[in-house]
Protein backbone atom coordinates (compact mmCIF):
# COMPACT_ATOMS: atom_id res chain seq x y z
CA UNK A 1 0.00 0.00 0.00
CA UNK A 2 2.97 2.24 0.67
CA UNK A 3 3.84 1.65 -2.98
CA UNK A 4 0.35 2.60 -4.15
CA UNK A 5 0.57 5.78 -2.11
CA UNK A 6 3.79 6.73 -3.85
CA UNK A 7 2.23 6.02 -7.23
CA UNK A 8 -0.70 8.32 -6.46
CA UNK A 9 1.63 11.09 -5.32
CA UNK A 10 3.87 10.67 -8.36
CA UNK A 11 0.87 10.81 -10.71
CA UNK A 12 -0.25 14.07 -9.13
CA UNK A 13 3.18 15.65 -9.47
CA UNK A 14 3.64 14.16 -12.93
CA UNK A 15 0.39 15.68 -14.19
CA UNK A 16 1.70 19.11 -13.20
CA UNK A 17 5.12 18.58 -14.80
CA UNK A 18 3.44 17.28 -17.95
CA UNK A 19 1.28 20.39 -18.33
CA UNK A 20 4.35 22.63 -18.11
CA UNK A 21 6.46 20.37 -20.33
CA UNK A 22 3.77 20.66 -23.01
CA UNK A 23 4.41 24.40 -23.22
CA UNK A 24 8.14 23.92 -23.73
CA UNK A 25 7.52 21.34 -26.41
CA UNK A 26 4.80 23.30 -28.25
CA UNK A 27 6.95 26.42 -28.51
CA UNK A 28 10.00 24.39 -29.47
CA UNK A 29 7.91 22.73 -32.17
CA UNK A 30 7.02 25.94 -33.97
CA UNK A 31 10.14 28.05 -33.24
CA UNK A 32 12.97 25.60 -32.38
CA UNK A 33 13.43 27.78 -29.30
CA UNK A 34 13.65 26.78 -25.65
CA UNK A 35 11.50 29.40 -23.98
CA UNK A 36 13.40 29.66 -20.70
CA UNK A 37 10.82 32.11 -19.38
CA UNK A 38 8.19 29.36 -19.45
CA UNK A 39 8.68 28.39 -15.78
CA UNK A 40 8.11 32.02 -14.86
CA UNK A 41 4.91 32.14 -16.86
CA UNK A 42 3.84 29.20 -14.68
CA UNK A 43 4.70 31.33 -11.61
CA UNK A 44 2.68 34.25 -13.02
CA UNK A 45 -0.25 31.87 -13.53
CA UNK A 46 -0.17 31.08 -9.81
CA UNK A 47 -0.09 34.80 -8.93
CA UNK A 48 -2.93 35.58 -11.34
CA UNK A 49 -4.81 32.78 -9.56
CA UNK A 50 -4.08 34.39 -6.20
CA UNK A 51 -5.26 37.83 -7.32
CA UNK A 52 -8.46 36.46 -8.80
CA UNK A 53 -9.04 34.45 -5.60
CA UNK A 54 -8.73 37.68 -3.65
CA UNK A 55 -11.01 39.54 -6.00
CA UNK A 56 -13.76 36.92 -6.10
CA UNK A 57 -13.56 36.43 -2.31
CA UNK A 58 -12.38 32.83 -2.63
CA UNK A 59 -9.29 33.63 -0.56
CA UNK A 60 -11.32 35.06 2.33
CA UNK A 61 -13.66 32.06 2.29
CA UNK A 62 -10.70 29.71 2.33
CA UNK A 63 -9.00 31.60 5.18
CA UNK A 64 -12.19 31.32 7.22
CA UNK A 65 -12.19 27.57 6.58
CA UNK A 66 -15.29 27.81 4.42
CA UNK A 67 -15.56 25.89 1.18
CA UNK A 68 -15.08 27.75 -2.08
CA UNK A 69 -17.98 27.39 -4.55
CA UNK A 70 -17.13 25.64 -7.78
CA UNK A 71 -17.83 28.67 -9.98
CA UNK A 72 -15.16 30.64 -8.13
CA UNK A 73 -12.64 27.89 -8.70
CA UNK A 74 -13.57 27.88 -12.38
CA UNK A 75 -13.20 31.68 -12.61
CA UNK A 76 -9.76 31.49 -10.97
CA UNK A 77 -8.61 28.83 -13.44
CA UNK A 78 -9.95 30.49 -16.56
CA UNK A 79 -8.76 33.92 -15.46
CA UNK A 80 -5.24 32.72 -14.65
CA UNK A 81 -5.02 30.87 -17.96
CA UNK A 82 -6.15 33.93 -19.93
CA UNK A 83 -3.74 36.16 -17.97
CA UNK A 84 -0.75 33.95 -18.64
CA UNK A 85 -1.78 33.41 -22.27
CA UNK A 86 -1.69 37.18 -22.77
CA UNK A 87 1.70 37.41 -21.05
CA UNK A 88 3.00 34.62 -23.30
CA UNK A 89 1.81 36.48 -26.40
CA UNK A 90 3.41 39.72 -25.20
CA UNK A 91 6.72 37.92 -24.57
CA UNK A 92 6.61 36.39 -28.04
CA UNK A 93 5.67 39.66 -29.72
CA UNK A 94 8.27 41.88 -28.09
CA UNK A 95 11.14 39.57 -27.09
CA UNK A 96 11.19 36.77 -29.68
CA UNK A 97 9.51 38.01 -32.85
CA UNK A 98 12.08 40.76 -33.51
CA UNK A 99 14.72 38.01 -33.39
CA UNK A 100 12.98 35.66 -35.85
CA UNK A 101 15.89 35.83 -38.30
CA UNK A 102 18.64 36.36 -35.72
CA UNK A 103 21.04 33.54 -34.76
CA UNK A 104 19.54 30.99 -32.36
CA UNK A 105 21.96 31.91 -29.61
CA UNK A 106 20.60 35.46 -29.56
CA UNK A 107 17.07 34.20 -29.01
CA UNK A 108 18.26 31.79 -26.31
CA UNK A 109 20.03 34.54 -24.37
CA UNK A 110 16.96 36.73 -24.74
CA UNK A 111 14.87 33.91 -23.28
CA UNK A 112 17.13 33.78 -20.23
CA UNK A 113 16.83 37.57 -19.96
CA UNK A 114 13.04 37.45 -20.06
CA UNK A 115 13.13 34.75 -17.39
CA UNK A 116 15.26 36.89 -15.06
CA UNK A 117 13.07 39.90 -15.77
CA UNK A 118 9.95 38.01 -14.68
CA UNK A 119 11.63 36.50 -11.60
CA UNK A 120 13.08 39.74 -10.25
CA UNK A 121 10.27 41.91 -11.59
CA UNK A 122 7.97 39.50 -9.76
CA UNK A 123 9.88 40.00 -6.52
CA UNK A 124 9.48 43.76 -6.88
CA UNK A 125 5.81 43.58 -7.77
CA UNK A 126 4.62 40.79 -5.44
CA UNK A 127 7.34 40.90 -2.72
CA UNK A 128 9.84 38.03 -2.46
CA UNK A 129 8.02 36.48 0.54
CA UNK A 130 5.92 33.33 0.13
CA UNK A 131 2.19 33.99 0.17
CA UNK A 132 -0.59 31.60 1.16
CA UNK A 133 -2.84 30.35 -1.64
CA UNK A 134 -6.58 29.71 -1.43
CA UNK A 135 -7.88 26.19 -0.84
CA UNK A 136 -9.93 26.21 -4.03
CA UNK A 137 -10.74 22.52 -3.64
CA UNK A 138 -12.02 21.15 -0.34
CA UNK A 139 -9.28 19.48 1.69
CA UNK A 140 -10.71 16.09 2.29
CA UNK A 141 -9.74 12.56 1.47
CA UNK A 142 -11.76 10.42 -0.89
CA UNK A 143 -9.96 7.30 0.19
CA UNK A 144 -8.69 7.33 3.73
CA UNK A 145 -7.17 4.17 5.16
CA UNK A 146 -4.18 4.03 7.52
CA UNK A 147 -1.92 2.94 4.67
CA UNK A 148 -3.39 4.75 1.67
CA UNK A 149 -5.08 8.09 1.24
CA UNK A 150 -6.19 9.90 -1.87
CA UNK A 151 -7.29 13.49 -1.50
CA UNK A 152 -9.92 15.27 -3.55
CA UNK A 153 -7.18 17.74 -4.49
CA UNK A 154 -5.05 14.98 -6.02
CA UNK A 155 -8.00 13.58 -7.95
CA UNK A 156 -8.88 17.06 -9.16
CA UNK A 157 -5.31 17.74 -10.33
CA UNK A 158 -5.05 14.53 -12.31
CA UNK A 159 -8.58 14.94 -13.72
CA UNK A 160 -8.07 18.58 -14.74
CA UNK A 161 -4.69 17.84 -16.31
CA UNK A 162 -6.13 14.91 -18.23
CA UNK A 163 -9.01 17.02 -19.51
CA UNK A 164 -6.60 19.74 -20.67
CA UNK A 165 -4.32 17.23 -22.38
CA UNK A 166 -7.19 15.55 -24.21
CA UNK A 167 -8.49 18.95 -25.33
CA UNK A 168 -5.01 19.91 -26.54
CA UNK A 169 -4.70 16.67 -28.44
CA UNK A 170 -8.05 17.24 -30.11
CA UNK A 171 -7.07 20.80 -30.99
CA UNK A 172 -3.78 19.76 -32.55
CA UNK A 173 -5.01 16.68 -34.39
CA UNK A 174 -8.49 17.63 -35.48
CA UNK A 175 -8.87 21.39 -35.91
CA UNK A 176 -7.82 23.78 -38.63
CA UNK A 177 -5.58 25.80 -36.34
CA UNK A 178 -4.00 22.59 -35.02
CA UNK A 179 -3.19 21.47 -38.54
CA UNK A 180 -1.66 24.88 -39.19
CA UNK A 181 0.46 24.53 -36.03
CA UNK A 182 1.76 21.19 -37.20
CA UNK A 183 2.46 22.59 -40.67
CA UNK A 184 4.41 25.52 -39.20
CA UNK A 185 6.43 23.14 -37.07
CA UNK A 186 7.28 20.91 -40.06
CA UNK A 187 8.17 23.67 -42.56
CA UNK A 188 7.47 27.31 -41.75
CA UNK A 189 8.24 28.68 -45.23
CA UNK A 190 6.05 26.08 -46.94
CA UNK A 191 3.26 26.90 -44.48
CA UNK A 192 3.56 30.56 -45.39
CA UNK A 193 3.36 29.69 -49.08
CA UNK A 194 0.05 27.92 -48.38
CA UNK A 195 -1.38 31.15 -46.99
CA UNK A 196 -0.96 30.28 -43.31
CA UNK A 197 -0.30 33.41 -41.21
CA UNK A 198 2.70 31.92 -39.45
CA UNK A 199 3.24 34.81 -37.03
CA UNK A 200 -0.32 34.48 -35.79
CA UNK A 201 0.04 30.70 -35.42
CA UNK A 202 3.26 31.17 -33.40
CA UNK A 203 1.56 33.74 -31.15
CA UNK A 204 -1.34 31.33 -30.66
CA UNK A 205 1.10 28.55 -29.75
CA UNK A 206 2.64 30.77 -27.06
CA UNK A 207 -0.82 31.58 -25.73
CA UNK A 208 -1.71 27.89 -25.62
CA UNK A 209 1.49 26.81 -23.86
CA UNK A 210 1.30 29.69 -21.40
CA UNK A 211 -2.33 28.91 -20.60
CA UNK A 212 -1.40 25.31 -19.78
CA UNK A 213 1.46 26.56 -17.59
CA UNK A 214 -0.98 28.81 -15.71
CA UNK A 215 -3.32 25.87 -15.14
CA UNK A 216 -0.35 23.94 -13.76
CA UNK A 217 0.56 26.93 -11.58
CA UNK A 218 -2.90 27.07 -10.03
CA UNK A 219 -3.10 23.28 -9.64
CA UNK A 220 0.28 23.15 -7.93
CA UNK A 221 -0.70 26.02 -5.63
CA UNK A 222 -3.78 24.16 -4.49
CA UNK A 223 -1.56 21.15 -3.76
CA UNK A 224 1.23 23.10 -2.06
CA UNK A 225 -0.51 26.31 -1.00
CA UNK A 226 2.38 28.74 -0.81
CA UNK A 227 3.61 30.74 -3.77
CA UNK A 228 6.56 33.04 -4.41
CA UNK A 229 8.14 34.71 -7.47
CA UNK A 230 10.92 32.13 -7.75
CA UNK A 231 8.61 29.10 -7.59
CA UNK A 232 8.95 28.57 -11.37
CA UNK A 233 12.72 28.14 -11.38
CA UNK A 234 13.02 24.57 -10.07
CA UNK A 235 9.72 23.32 -11.47
CA UNK A 236 10.43 24.94 -14.82
CA UNK A 237 13.80 23.25 -15.01
CA UNK A 238 12.32 19.85 -14.19
CA UNK A 239 9.56 20.28 -16.76
CA UNK A 240 12.16 21.32 -19.33
CA UNK A 241 14.13 18.17 -18.58
CA UNK A 242 10.87 16.22 -18.89
CA UNK A 243 10.20 17.68 -22.34
CA UNK A 244 13.72 16.83 -23.55
CA UNK A 245 13.54 13.38 -21.98
CA UNK A 246 10.27 12.56 -23.77
CA UNK A 247 11.50 14.03 -27.06
CA UNK A 248 11.16 17.77 -27.43
CA UNK A 249 8.64 18.82 -30.05
CA UNK A 250 6.49 15.76 -29.37
CA UNK A 251 3.42 16.36 -27.18
CA UNK A 252 3.08 12.74 -26.10
CA UNK A 253 6.76 12.80 -25.21
CA UNK A 254 6.16 15.80 -22.95
CA UNK A 255 3.46 13.94 -21.02
CA UNK A 256 5.55 10.78 -20.79
CA UNK A 257 8.61 12.76 -19.72
CA UNK A 258 6.61 14.63 -17.06
CA UNK A 259 5.35 11.39 -15.58
CA UNK A 260 8.80 9.77 -15.69
CA UNK A 261 10.34 12.76 -13.93
CA UNK A 262 7.75 12.62 -11.19
CA UNK A 263 8.14 8.88 -10.71
CA UNK A 264 11.93 9.15 -10.59
CA UNK A 265 11.66 11.99 -8.10
CA UNK A 266 9.16 10.18 -5.91
CA UNK A 267 11.29 7.04 -5.94
CA UNK A 268 14.42 8.99 -5.00
CA UNK A 269 12.62 10.63 -2.11
CA UNK A 270 11.07 7.31 -1.03
CA UNK A 271 14.46 5.65 -0.64
CA UNK A 272 15.62 8.59 1.45
CA UNK A 273 17.78 10.44 -1.05
CA UNK A 274 15.58 13.51 -1.39
CA UNK A 275 18.59 15.80 -1.47
CA UNK A 276 19.70 14.18 -4.70
CA UNK A 277 16.44 14.26 -6.59
CA UNK A 278 17.60 16.79 -9.18
CA UNK A 279 20.87 14.92 -9.60
CA UNK A 280 18.89 11.75 -10.28
CA UNK A 281 16.67 13.58 -12.76
CA UNK A 282 19.65 14.82 -14.72
CA UNK A 283 21.39 11.44 -14.53
CA UNK A 284 18.32 9.87 -16.14
CA UNK A 285 18.27 12.58 -18.78
CA UNK A 286 21.93 12.03 -19.65
CA UNK A 287 21.51 8.27 -19.81
CA UNK A 288 18.45 8.47 -22.04
CA UNK A 289 20.07 11.00 -24.36
CA UNK A 290 23.13 8.77 -24.70
CA UNK A 291 20.92 6.00 -26.04
CA UNK A 292 18.29 8.12 -27.77
CA UNK A 293 19.62 11.60 -28.55
CA UNK A 294 16.23 12.85 -29.71
CA UNK A 295 14.48 11.72 -26.51
CA UNK A 296 12.26 8.72 -25.91
CA UNK A 297 9.58 9.55 -28.48
CA UNK A 298 11.62 12.06 -30.46
CA UNK A 299 12.22 11.52 -34.09
CA UNK A 300 15.82 11.51 -35.20
CA UNK A 301 15.63 13.78 -38.19
CA UNK A 302 18.74 13.87 -40.31
CA UNK A 303 19.47 17.24 -41.84
CA UNK A 304 18.22 17.25 -45.40
CA UNK A 305 20.80 17.60 -48.14
CA UNK B 1 -2.30 39.34 -64.73
CA UNK B 2 1.21 39.30 -63.24
CA UNK B 3 3.56 42.14 -63.93
CA UNK B 4 7.10 42.27 -62.58
CA UNK B 5 8.83 45.62 -63.11
CA UNK B 6 12.56 46.25 -62.61
CA UNK B 7 12.81 43.81 -59.73
CA UNK B 8 16.07 43.40 -57.86
CA UNK B 9 16.74 40.84 -55.12
CA UNK B 10 19.79 40.70 -52.90
CA UNK B 11 21.18 37.95 -50.71
CA UNK B 12 23.27 40.00 -48.32
CA UNK B 13 25.72 42.04 -50.39
CA UNK B 14 25.23 39.89 -53.50
CA UNK B 15 22.60 40.92 -56.00
CA UNK B 16 20.98 37.80 -57.43
CA UNK B 17 18.42 39.50 -59.69
CA UNK B 18 19.32 42.64 -61.60
CA UNK B 19 16.41 44.57 -62.99
CA UNK B 20 14.05 41.77 -64.00
CA UNK B 21 10.83 42.62 -65.82
CA UNK B 22 8.30 40.14 -67.06
CA UNK B 23 4.60 39.76 -67.77
CA UNK B 24 2.22 36.85 -67.51
CA UNK B 25 -1.19 37.24 -69.13
CA UNK B 26 -4.36 35.47 -68.08
CA UNK B 27 -4.68 31.95 -69.46
CA UNK B 28 -1.04 31.66 -70.51
CA UNK B 29 1.61 29.15 -69.60
CA UNK B 30 4.83 31.12 -69.35
CA UNK B 31 8.12 29.44 -68.64
CA UNK B 32 11.29 30.77 -67.17
CA UNK B 33 14.30 28.76 -68.27
CA UNK B 34 17.97 29.08 -67.54
CA UNK B 35 20.86 27.22 -66.05
CA UNK B 36 21.52 26.52 -62.38
CA UNK B 37 22.00 29.70 -60.40
CA UNK B 38 20.55 31.97 -63.07
CA UNK B 39 17.92 33.26 -60.64
CA UNK B 40 14.81 31.29 -61.62
CA UNK B 41 13.85 30.22 -58.11
CA UNK B 42 14.79 33.65 -56.78
CA UNK B 43 12.33 35.21 -59.23
CA UNK B 44 9.53 32.96 -57.97
CA UNK B 45 10.52 33.74 -54.38
CA UNK B 46 10.06 37.43 -55.15
CA UNK B 47 6.62 36.79 -56.65
CA UNK B 48 5.39 34.59 -53.79
CA UNK B 49 6.86 37.03 -51.26
CA UNK B 50 9.36 34.82 -49.45
CA UNK B 51 12.20 37.07 -50.63
CA UNK B 52 12.05 40.82 -50.02
CA UNK B 53 12.76 43.08 -52.99
CA UNK B 54 15.71 45.43 -53.13
CA UNK B 55 13.94 47.39 -55.84
CA UNK B 56 11.11 47.31 -58.37
CA UNK B 57 7.41 46.50 -58.19
CA UNK B 58 5.16 43.48 -58.57
CA UNK B 59 1.50 43.77 -59.51
CA UNK B 60 -0.93 40.89 -59.53
CA UNK B 61 -4.52 40.97 -60.75
CA UNK B 62 -4.84 44.71 -60.14
CA UNK B 63 -3.14 44.69 -56.71
CA UNK B 64 0.25 46.11 -55.86
CA UNK B 65 1.76 43.15 -53.99
CA UNK B 66 5.32 44.50 -53.86
CA UNK B 67 5.50 44.44 -50.07
CA UNK B 68 2.51 42.23 -49.21
CA UNK B 69 3.19 39.37 -46.73
CA UNK B 70 3.44 35.97 -48.48
CA UNK B 71 0.40 34.50 -46.76
CA UNK B 72 -1.74 37.44 -47.89
CA UNK B 73 -0.90 36.78 -51.53
CA UNK B 74 -2.58 33.37 -51.48
CA UNK B 75 -6.16 34.64 -51.03
CA UNK B 76 -5.60 36.93 -54.05
CA UNK B 77 -5.19 33.79 -56.15
CA UNK B 78 -1.42 33.44 -56.28
CA UNK B 79 0.23 30.27 -54.99
CA UNK B 80 3.61 28.63 -55.37
CA UNK B 81 4.48 24.96 -55.59
CA UNK B 82 7.93 25.19 -54.04
CA UNK B 83 11.06 23.55 -55.37
CA UNK B 84 11.67 20.19 -53.75
CA UNK B 85 7.89 19.83 -53.11
CA UNK B 86 8.06 20.79 -49.43
CA UNK B 87 5.01 18.71 -48.54
CA UNK B 88 4.22 18.20 -44.86
CA UNK B 89 5.73 14.73 -44.60
CA UNK B 90 4.37 13.52 -41.28
CA UNK B 91 0.84 14.63 -42.08
CA UNK B 92 -1.60 12.63 -44.20
CA UNK B 93 -2.30 13.32 -47.85
CA UNK B 94 -5.78 14.59 -46.95
CA UNK B 95 -4.37 16.93 -44.31
CA UNK B 96 -1.84 18.30 -46.79
CA UNK B 97 -4.61 19.01 -49.28
CA UNK B 98 -6.68 20.66 -46.58
CA UNK B 99 -3.80 22.97 -45.71
CA UNK B 100 -3.67 24.10 -49.33
CA UNK B 101 -7.16 25.48 -48.79
CA UNK B 102 -6.20 27.20 -45.52
CA UNK B 103 -6.75 30.72 -46.80
CA UNK B 104 -10.13 29.99 -48.36
CA UNK B 105 -13.23 31.36 -46.73
CA UNK B 106 -15.68 29.27 -48.75
CA UNK B 107 -14.92 26.05 -46.92
CA UNK B 108 -18.33 24.64 -47.84
CA UNK B 109 -17.15 24.26 -51.45
CA UNK B 110 -13.98 22.39 -50.59
CA UNK B 111 -15.58 19.03 -51.32
CA UNK B 112 -15.81 19.88 -55.06
CA UNK B 113 -12.17 20.91 -55.25
CA UNK B 114 -11.11 17.78 -53.42
CA UNK B 115 -13.09 15.56 -55.80
CA UNK B 116 -11.54 17.34 -58.77
CA UNK B 117 -8.03 16.88 -57.42
CA UNK B 118 -8.61 13.24 -56.61
CA UNK B 119 -9.91 12.82 -60.18
CA UNK B 120 -6.78 14.54 -61.52
CA UNK B 121 -4.49 12.43 -59.31
CA UNK B 122 -6.18 9.09 -58.54
CA UNK B 123 -3.07 7.95 -56.62
CA UNK B 124 -3.70 10.64 -54.04
CA UNK B 125 -7.24 9.40 -53.49
CA UNK B 126 -5.93 5.89 -52.83
CA UNK B 127 -3.42 7.23 -50.35
CA UNK B 128 -5.46 9.92 -48.67
CA UNK B 129 -4.89 8.60 -45.15
CA UNK B 130 -1.23 7.76 -45.64
CA UNK B 131 1.59 9.93 -44.26
CA UNK B 132 2.63 12.08 -47.21
CA UNK B 133 6.36 11.55 -46.62
CA UNK B 134 6.07 7.81 -47.22
CA UNK B 135 4.98 8.27 -50.84
CA UNK B 136 7.28 8.15 -53.87
CA UNK B 137 8.86 11.30 -55.25
CA UNK B 138 6.42 11.47 -58.15
CA UNK B 139 3.42 11.06 -55.87
CA UNK B 140 4.78 13.75 -53.57
CA UNK B 141 5.10 16.10 -56.51
CA UNK B 142 1.49 15.39 -57.46
CA UNK B 143 0.50 16.14 -53.88
CA UNK B 144 2.42 19.42 -53.90
CA UNK B 145 0.55 20.45 -57.05
CA UNK B 146 -2.78 19.22 -55.71
CA UNK B 147 -2.23 21.05 -52.43
CA UNK B 148 -1.63 24.30 -54.29
CA UNK B 149 -4.70 23.77 -56.49
CA UNK B 150 -6.82 23.45 -53.33
CA UNK B 151 -6.40 27.19 -52.88
CA UNK B 152 -8.22 27.62 -56.21
CA UNK B 153 -5.48 29.83 -57.66
CA UNK B 154 -5.68 32.18 -60.62
CA UNK B 155 -1.92 31.89 -61.09
CA UNK B 156 0.13 28.84 -60.20
CA UNK B 157 3.87 29.26 -59.74
CA UNK B 158 5.57 25.93 -60.44
CA UNK B 159 9.18 25.65 -59.36
CA UNK B 160 11.14 22.81 -60.99
CA UNK B 161 8.30 20.28 -60.89
CA UNK B 162 10.28 17.67 -62.83
CA UNK B 163 13.36 17.84 -60.60
CA UNK B 164 14.59 14.39 -59.58
CA UNK B 165 11.77 12.49 -61.28
CA UNK B 166 12.08 9.48 -63.59
CA UNK B 167 11.48 10.23 -67.31
CA UNK B 168 8.03 8.66 -67.30
CA UNK B 169 6.96 10.82 -64.37
CA UNK B 170 8.45 13.91 -66.01
CA UNK B 171 6.13 13.26 -68.93
CA UNK B 172 3.20 12.88 -66.57
CA UNK B 173 3.97 16.10 -64.74
CA UNK B 174 3.97 18.08 -67.99
CA UNK B 175 0.70 16.44 -68.97
CA UNK B 176 -0.63 17.70 -65.66
CA UNK B 177 0.51 21.24 -66.48
CA UNK B 178 -1.56 21.06 -69.66
CA UNK B 179 -4.60 19.88 -67.74
CA UNK B 180 -4.19 22.64 -65.19
CA UNK B 181 -4.13 25.18 -67.97
CA UNK B 182 -7.24 23.61 -69.48
CA UNK B 183 -8.96 24.30 -66.14
CA UNK B 184 -8.31 27.99 -66.77
CA UNK B 185 -5.40 28.41 -64.36
CA UNK B 186 -2.53 30.59 -65.53
CA UNK B 187 0.90 29.04 -64.98
CA UNK B 188 4.37 30.46 -64.49
CA UNK B 189 6.72 27.51 -64.82
CA UNK B 190 10.35 27.46 -63.80
CA UNK B 191 12.26 24.55 -65.32
CA UNK B 192 15.71 23.24 -65.99
CA UNK B 193 14.24 20.84 -68.50
CA UNK B 194 14.02 23.55 -71.18
CA UNK B 195 12.99 21.13 -73.89
CA UNK B 196 9.84 19.99 -72.06
CA UNK B 197 9.09 23.45 -70.73
CA UNK B 198 9.17 25.06 -74.18
CA UNK B 199 6.92 22.32 -75.47
CA UNK B 200 4.17 23.05 -72.96
CA UNK B 201 4.52 26.86 -72.74
CA UNK B 202 3.12 29.69 -74.85
CA UNK B 203 5.92 32.11 -74.12
CA UNK B 204 9.29 31.91 -72.45
CA UNK B 205 11.87 34.07 -70.75
CA UNK B 206 15.51 33.03 -70.62
CA UNK B 207 17.36 33.98 -67.45
CA UNK B 208 21.11 34.33 -67.42
CA UNK B 209 23.02 35.29 -64.26
CA UNK B 210 20.25 37.43 -62.83
CA UNK B 211 18.91 39.16 -65.92
CA UNK B 212 16.62 38.26 -68.79
CA UNK B 213 18.67 37.58 -71.90
CA UNK B 214 15.93 36.53 -74.32
CA UNK B 215 12.18 36.38 -74.48
CA UNK B 216 9.59 35.35 -77.00
CA UNK B 217 7.19 32.78 -78.29
CA UNK B 218 8.02 29.32 -76.92
CA UNK B 219 8.07 27.64 -80.32
CA UNK B 220 10.30 30.31 -81.81
CA UNK B 221 12.71 30.04 -78.92
CA UNK B 222 12.76 26.25 -79.17
CA UNK B 223 14.08 26.64 -82.71
CA UNK B 224 16.53 29.41 -81.93
CA UNK B 225 20.07 28.15 -82.53
CA UNK B 226 21.44 29.94 -79.44
CA UNK B 227 18.82 28.31 -77.21
CA UNK B 228 19.37 24.96 -78.87
CA UNK B 229 23.09 25.20 -78.22
CA UNK B 230 22.85 26.42 -74.65
CA UNK B 231 19.80 24.64 -73.20
CA UNK B 232 18.55 21.95 -75.52
CA UNK B 233 21.80 20.12 -76.00
CA UNK B 234 21.53 20.18 -79.78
Amino acid sequence: MEFLQQVANALTQGAIYALIALGYTLVYGVLRLINFAHGDVYMLGAFFGLFISRWTGALTLSQNNKSVPLWMTAVVFVGAMIGSALVGMVIERFAYRPLRTAPRLTALITAIGVSLLLEYGGQMAFSPDPQPFAALIAERNIIDTPSFSLSLVQLFIVGAALLLMLSLNFLIQKTKIGRAMRAVSIDRAAAQLMGIPTDRIIAFTFALGSGLAAAAGVLNSIYQPSIDPLMGVQVGLRAFVAAVLGGIGNIYGAVLGGLLMAFAETATVAVGLSRYRDAVAFAILILVLLVRPAGILGRNVAEKV
Amino acid sequence: MLSIRNVRVRYGPIEALHDISLEVNEGEVVTLIGSNGAGKTTTLGAVSGLLPLAGGQIHFDGHDITSLAPHKRVPLGLIQVPEGRRIFGTMTVAENLDLGAYARTDRANLRNELDEIYALFPRLAERRNQAAGTMSGGEQQMLAVGRALMSRPKLLLLDEPSLGLAPLLVKEIFAVVKRIRAKGVTVLLVEQNAHKALEVADRAYVLETGHISMTGDAKTLANDPRIKAAYLGA
